[in-house]
């Protein structure tokens, strides 16, 4: 279930990054682990999202690469933020974990994550879409060069059905 | 609405920044990134003209990168105020060589002088101490200015300064706004060319 995950953080460590920044989620819980843990990333765990596009412009410009790490629902957070990262041209990397889609049940997730792509796109960001383990590292190390080489934002979405629907029930039921 | 304060922020500015060494600057959005660029134009000034909210985790994304410089962070007390949860991820983070000055006017100056909530009582820098930064600070006069400029350049960071300022408004004196432009001429000042 997390050897996705594990290809992530492979990734990111190829790509010569060397910060990422989260507001934890359950989907990302394994590559926060294996980023608090690597010595070569600096990991900042953030108040609200749009903190780490900003984060993320300010490691640029002192030569350093990043990832931004959040689920779906911090997308809306980032929105006027993300007119830093355009109008400056600042590559951004950021990988989202959705929610308000597959398998979904609560009602209160489904208005940002089944608009999270076009807002994205809205905000000026290339949007990839992950829904197998298989297309893990292909797409987030595709997404990854498109980011650096052409210094642009990319999103890359990793479908809830590949996460795994959180599921709720009460408590002795 | 409080008094008027008696310090004149492009004097202030000018003073925290002359003599400046290799450190590195981010100005928040209005009349910080025109006081910044009034003090002397410089490409290791990361000029910011919207993004409110962002001068603080811009300037931690930075000290991180950077962590043999020092990073000083000039924004006003509307625009941190867009941003405070960033008090607590700086605090977390601890950078040593991070400083965020506030030129707290305790108004938004950009859009008719309305008062912050500075003005109704918040105390910037009673937030940054209790985020959990290494010291924080509030100057209100002349007197303070020396213990101000020492601790923004030198006190061990992360270190919060405040610094009333009056709200008389001051000729305009306006930056490039083409911010690829202030990124680029930024990166190569500090780390040279390389792109990738």
């Amino acid at each position: 279930m997390t050897e996705w995950q594990d290809d992530i953080h492979r990734i990111l460590r190829d790509a010569d990054i060397r910060q990422v920044c989260y507001v934890p989620d359950a989907g990302h819980s394994r590559l926060i682990e294996l980023c608090e843990a690597d010595p070569a990333i600096s990991s900042t765990l953030l108040s609200t999202e749009e903190e780490g596009v900003a984060h993320l412009a300010g490691a640029w410009l002192g030569g350093q690469k990043g990832a931004l790490l959040m689920q779906s629902s911090g997308v809306g957070n980032c929105i006027n933020m993300l007119s830093l990262t355009k109008t400056c041209a600042f590559p951004l990397l950021m990988l989202i974990t959705m929610r308000g889609e597959w398998g979904e049940f609560n009602p209160w997730q489904v208005p940002m994550g089944s608009t999270t792509q076009q807002h994205l796109e809205l905000a000026g960001c290339k949007v990839y879409r992950c829904d197998a383990p298989g297309e893990v590292a292909e797409t987030i190390g595709t997404g990854a060069r498109f980011c650096w080489y052409t210094s642009s934002a990319v999103a890359v979405l990793l479908g809830q059905r590949l996460i795994g629907a959180k599921i709720f029930v009460e408590d002795g039921r | 609405m409080s008094a008027d304060h008696s310090l004149n922020r492009r004097a202030v500015v000018k003073s925290l920044l002359s003599n400046r060494g290799d450190m590195l600057v981010v100005a928040g959005l209005g009349q910080c990134t025109y006081d910044c660029f009034a003090a002397g134009d410089d490409p290791r000034t990361f000029y910011l003209w919207g993004a409110m909210g962002g001068a603080v985790p811009v300037g931690l994304g930075m000290a991180i990168a950077q962590p043999e410089r020092r990073v000083m962070v000039i924004t006003g007390d509307g625009e941190l105020l867009m941003g405070l949860g960033s008090l607590a991820t700086v605090a977390a983070k601890a950078p040593n060589n991070m400083a965020v000055v506030v030129l707290d006017n305790e108004r938004y100056g950009e859009t008719g002088q309305q008062p912050t909530h500075t003005a109704m009582g918040t105390d910037l820098a009673g937030v940054a101490r209790a985020a959990g930064f290494k010291s924080a600070l509030v100057i209100a006069d002349e007197s303070g200015l020396p213990a101000a400029i020492m601790a923004a350049r030198e006190a061990p960071g992360p270190v919060l300064v405040v610094v009333k300022v009056s709200a008389a408004p001051e000729p305009r004196a306006l930056p490039p706004t083409d911010g690829a432009y202030l990124k680029h001429r930024f990166r190569e000042a500090v780390v040279g060319k390389a792109t990738v």
